[in-house]
């Protein structure tokens, strides 16, 4: 499914909206979540999942083609650790 | 760090929609519903620009309980994996 298809699917569960004002409902949403991740908070969903921010160590790498070593500066990744009701309907 | 919930995510469809509380958080409900059962019906989710959550199917093997160093039988499972689109990765690298 994509962003499309969900919007879409939305749409036919709520005939009393537009399905740009769908469109616009999905786009906060997501929205709002990618600026509590970049703001460095946790975003915890119960019953679907919780996003959160970790921080990679910067390193030293080697670059296969030449083996010459580069600097890896230090960066922030995003981590989701499934809920336990959606673990549990993955493997009913 | 704080950590956010559904709560604020239905408070920011209520200011920037000027849907009903109730409603907001109603649309939010059948968001995730749907999210989550097409990932328990087995397939992936494409949310462009935020990310994809795919499906990963692992098979048993034996773990160990690292408090007692007992051997178990870890079931075979099917698990998220969550790839942050190019946008959110820079989001929480702060380039934007």
């Amino acid at each position: 499914m994509t962003r499309s298809e969900l919007v879409e699917r939305i749409a036919a569960k709520m005939p009393n909206l537009k399905l740009k004002d769908i469109d616009h409902i999905v786009d906060v949403v997501f929205d709002k979540l990618t600026m509590a991740l970049a703001a460095g908070d946790r975003v915890e969903i119960r019953g679907f999942g919780a996003f959160s921010v970790r921080t990679r160590n910067p390193r030293i790498a080697i670059n296969p083609k030449n083996k010459k070593q580069v600097e890896v500066p230090s960066k922030h990744i995003v981590h989701f650790k499934t809920g336990k009701e959606l673990h549990m309907r993955l493997n009913a | 760090m704080k950590t956010i919930t559904r709560v604020s995510i239905t408070e920011a469809i209520y200011e920037e929609i000027g849907l009903s509380r109730k409603d907001s958080g109603d649309v939010l409900d059948l968001i995730i519903e749907e999210i989550k059962s097409e990932l328990a019906g087995g397939n992936d989710v494409k949310i462009s620009s935020f990310g994809t959550f795919a499906l990963r199917k692992k098979n048993a093997r034996i773990g160990r309980n690292p408090k007692t160093g007992v051997e178990a039988q870890i079931t075979p499972r099917t698990v998220i994996s969550f790839k942050p689109s190019q946008i959110l990765r820079k989001a929480v690298n702060g380039t934007k």
